[in-house]
């Protein structure tokens, strides 16, 4: 159902009373972020698909729409969102997805939700339709608004429509593992990532290291006699587990902590956490850690490394959840900010204090 | 006001860094798009970090503008000078800072020729994936600032796709840091925002970009058509079947003879059309893969199917299309290079409205393609020296841009606006979108210095073309420079 006109009216009365919206899509992510404030302007159900052409590998659909909807779609021609999107709810939708930037256990080897985003339909705080890019994979009229829209939490513009690039399934996946501590993990990761195999994705909890590969049949079976390990059944249910934060160790009282670094940089000890508060994805890119260390002294680790951090879930919602930035940059940021949403209506804080 | 500014700008570089005289800036006075031209106040040439910082500064206290250069093969005058500009050439800024095996990833300075950086890292298996036509000498700096794409851009992706963190220079001469080897940064995605911003937003210093595995082994099929709209049908029909060629490119009649008589690459003059369809990966999947492209190929009407059958055969299918632009060169005094993209279902459509035109304009016009993202490079053979044949052949060259926005595609899939495309961004974009451009730039350029009047065009300028809606003359956002 088309409910932009809605959506823009209620837009435009906010930036004449100058009232802060909460936008919700699927309300499965109002834990991400800082706390949400404001009034709550629904989009959830500005759903359906506009366009999908499979033979041009692209699809356009309204921000409300389900994730589980669109693979759906996709899946009867045997396509898919490249980047293993992580649901994190039944209920979310693919504006909440990409106003996250979220991507699954296949992004170092695929792309990111941002990479795969082509074109978009948005409303920006004044309640003005804007459309930027379009539906084909080489654009380059114009400045990138689409993509910087991903990741953005909304709080640049409201997502009305979104394109992307697809990509068909791969024949086969195989998952294989091997006993491996997180030293020598970090290790055979990056090795068989620099290698023409077809693997997508890798991930260790410390104790084993995961490969998943995909491709031709024949491919599929050499990578897997070259990696080595045993064959990992119910590989499928893992990935998707690991993708849903539904594996054991995410099951946590403590902060989840995510940081992005480097893939080889080496797996030196924070002091106050231990081997098993830790599980490292993404080839060694993105880190996960359950502690109840200060932001301030994780983040501060990350950045030695090359990287940044973030309190994923739980931790203090009202203090800063997101890295610092330096003076300059933020000063972009809020300037941004501003040329997109004058009255700073939309998502007022959710992404950083002052923005 | 320029005197004194020269007399600093002598003050912060040596004296073979800065070109003043008529003679040193003239080769400077277009980019690869040589139909626009203008000379510069100066060019100049730092090579440290800081002298670019003080030039910046310098230019900014003054007001002048600031018009960053890499190699100059950018195809849409987007590095063209402005009387009174400041070129700063990144020209010095040629080395490669670090190569991280590990981490698979390459830092560079902008100056750095694109395929410099997979020369450099060949020996560890890697390359770096965008490869536009002029990877031999273009620089990737210039590569970020126009989002450049290439041949294997349906796999591998943009330059976008490729680049994790970048340096830049601010109008203020401050050094503003964005991503790094981590896959992802905090904040706004400013890293996306900088590509294909043509210069305009800050001036690059410092680039890492992601190396990829080199494939085992790479296979292109050729397909022979005698109908052009069939080899658009197969182009679909080889995405449709699940596959994700590496490259996929297809060239018509009259691009073919010329590319065959250039390069001798063994293409079959009788047809009206061929494609190029490249698989790559491990040995196994290639062999799979191949076979399949060849059936659907042949499935979807091509005469004849070849398969390359060694390296050497491989090279020599694809010379043909690498040295197709100067083949076409040898045919018409000048030809002028259209860059459109479409859906690839539109392709049959567009082709056939182009051949109509081109009889219409009476001029000749060779249709290059990369069929599998769907961007066209039409090139329009004219004659520069004969009277008013460039104004007719830029006239043609928009209303095939306006067709392609009217199919659902864009005026630009690579090559970026610069000067070339200016009004055609008025067909492609409202009024508001355009408002929200010029407030980006204004973010971070308040005053306009940095490659003013490139790539976004001021609303003023559309209206005039009579394409947009002007209440009561009143332009939205009154408080914006326009440049």
């Amino acid at each position: 159902m088309d409910n932009s006109n809605h959506i823009q009216r209620q837009l435009q009365d906010a930036h004449h009373s100058g009232t802060a919206l909460n936008i919700i899509g699927g309300d499965s992510k109002s834990w991400y972020g800082r706390e949400p404030v404001g009034e709550p302007l629904h989009v959830g159900e500005h759903q359906g698909i506009i366009n999908y052409m499979p033979s041009e590998l692209v699809v356009t659909v309204r921000a409300g729409t389900k994730l589980s909807d669109i693979a759906d779609a996709l899946d009867q021609h045997r396509q898919r969102l490249p980047f293993d999107p992580p649901y994190f709810g039944e209920s979310a939708t693919i504006g909440g997805t990409v106003a996250c930037n979220f991507s699954g256990p296949r992004r170092p080897y695929a792309g990111s939700c941002r990479d795969y985003v082509l074109g978009c339909t948005m409303l920006n705080g004044k309640g003005e339709i804007l459309k930027f890019g379009g539906e084909v994979m080489k654009n380059v009229a114009g400045f990138d608004v689409s993509r910087l829209m991903a990741g953005s939490l909304g709080t640049l513009g409201v997502l009305l429509d979104i394109s992307f690039k697809i990509l068909p399934h791969r024949l086969v996946e195989q998952t294989v593992v091997i006993d491996a501590d997180f030293k020598q993990a970090i290790k055979l990761m990056n090795h068989w990532a620099g290698t023409p195999l077809p693997v997508t994705a890798m991930c260790t909890d410390g104790q084993s290291v995961y490969f998943r590969i995909c491709g031709a049949p024949s491919a599929v079976e050499r990578s897997q006699r070259e990696i080595g390990g045993s064959m990992y059944d119910d590989g499928k249910n893992f990935w998707k587990d690991l993708r849903e934060h539904q594996l054991p160790f995410f099951d946590t009282d403590k902060t989840l902590y995510r940081l992005s670094v480097p893939a080889a940089s080496a797996f030196t000890p924070l002091e106050g956490t231990v081997a098993s508060d830790w599980f490292i994805g993404w080839g060694g890119a993105q880190r996960w850690l359950a502690s109840d260390l200060p932001f301030e002294v994780v983040q501060s680790y990350a950045k030695k490394l090359g990287g940044h951090a973030r309190m994923m879930r739980g931790g203090d919602r009202a203090e800063e959840v997101f890295a610092p930035l330096p003076p300059a940059l933020m000063t972009l940021h809020k300037k941004l900010k501003h040329s997109f949403d004058p009255k700073g209506i939309l998502n007022p804080g959710r992404m950083y204090k002052d923005l | 006001m320029s005197q004194s500014l020269l007399q600093e700008l002598a003050k912060l570089l040596p004296a073979a860094a800065l070109l003043t005289s008529k003679e040193a800036l003239t080769p400077y006075e277009c980019d690869g798009l040589s139909v626009y031209k203008g000379l510069p106040l100066a060019v100049v040439l730092p090579q440290t970090i800081e002298q670019a910082q003080a030039i910046i500064q310098l230019c900014k206290q003054q007001h002048t503008p600031i018009i960053a250069r890499g190699a100059g093969t950018g195809l849409a005058g987007g590095a063209m000078p402005t009387q009174g500009a400041v070129v700063l050439s990144l020209a010095k800024f040629n080395q490669i800072l670090d190569i991280d095996v590990e981490n698979r990833t390459a830092t560079v300075q902008p100056g750095v020729r694109n395929l410099a950086i997979s020369d450099a890292v060949a020996g560890h298996g890697l390359y770096y994936a965008p490869d536009p036509s002029s990877q031999i000498a273009c620089t990737i700096g210039g590569n970020v600032a126009e989002n450049s794409g290439g041949v294997h851009c349906l796999k591998y992706g943009l330059t976008v796709h490729n680049v994790v963190g970048v340096k830049f220079l601010s109008v203020d001469g401050e050094l503003i840091e964005l991503g790094g080897k981590a896959l992802d940064d905090a904040g706004y995605d400013l890293l996306a925002l900088m590509h294909g911003s043509e210069g305009l937003l800050g001036v690059m210093v410092e680039i890492t970009v992601k190396l990829l595995p080199k494939p085992e082994v790479a296979k292109v099929c050729m397909a022979i058509f005698d109908d052009i709209e069939k080899a658009g049908q197969a182009v679909c029909d080889v995405i449709a079947a699940g596959i994700v060629p590496a490259g996929l490119e297809m060239m018509d009649k009259l691009a073919i003879e010329a590319a065959e008589a250039y390069a001798k690459a063994g293409y079959p003059v009788d047809a009206e059309a061929i494609v190029l369809c490249e698989v790559d990966g491990t040995e196994d999947g290639v062999a799979e893969f191949i076979n399949k492209v060849e059936v659907v190929l042949k499935q979807s009407g091509a005469v004849e199917t070849r398969v390359s059958q060694s390296e050497a055969e491989r090279m020599q299918f694809w010379a043909g299309r690498k040295a197709a632009f100067p083949a076409v060169g040898r045919l018409a005094p000048d030809y002028y290079c259209m860059d459109g993209t479409i859906p690839k279902a539109k392709l049959a459509q567009v082709l056939k409205q182009i051949a109509l035109w081109s009889d219409e304009f009476a001029l000749p016009v060779a249709n290059v393609f990369h069929a599998g993202d769907g961007n066209m490079h039409p090139l329009i053979l004219y004659d520069a020296n004969a009277k008013g044949e460039l104004e007719k052949t830029e006239a043609f060259g928009k209303k095939i841009l306006e067709l392609c926005v009217h199919v659902g595609g864009t005026i630009t899939g690579e090559h970026g606006v610069g000067v070339e495309k200016l009004d055609s961004m008025c067909v492609q974009f409202g009024t508001l979108e355009l408002s929200q451009f010029l407030a980006i730039k204004d973010v971070f350029d308040d005053e306009g210095l940095l490659n003013p009047g490139k790539a976004v065009p001021t609303l003023h300028r559309c209206a005039e073309l009579g394409r947009m809606h002007v209440h009561n003359g009143q332009l939205p956002h009154p408080e914006l420079e326009r440049f």
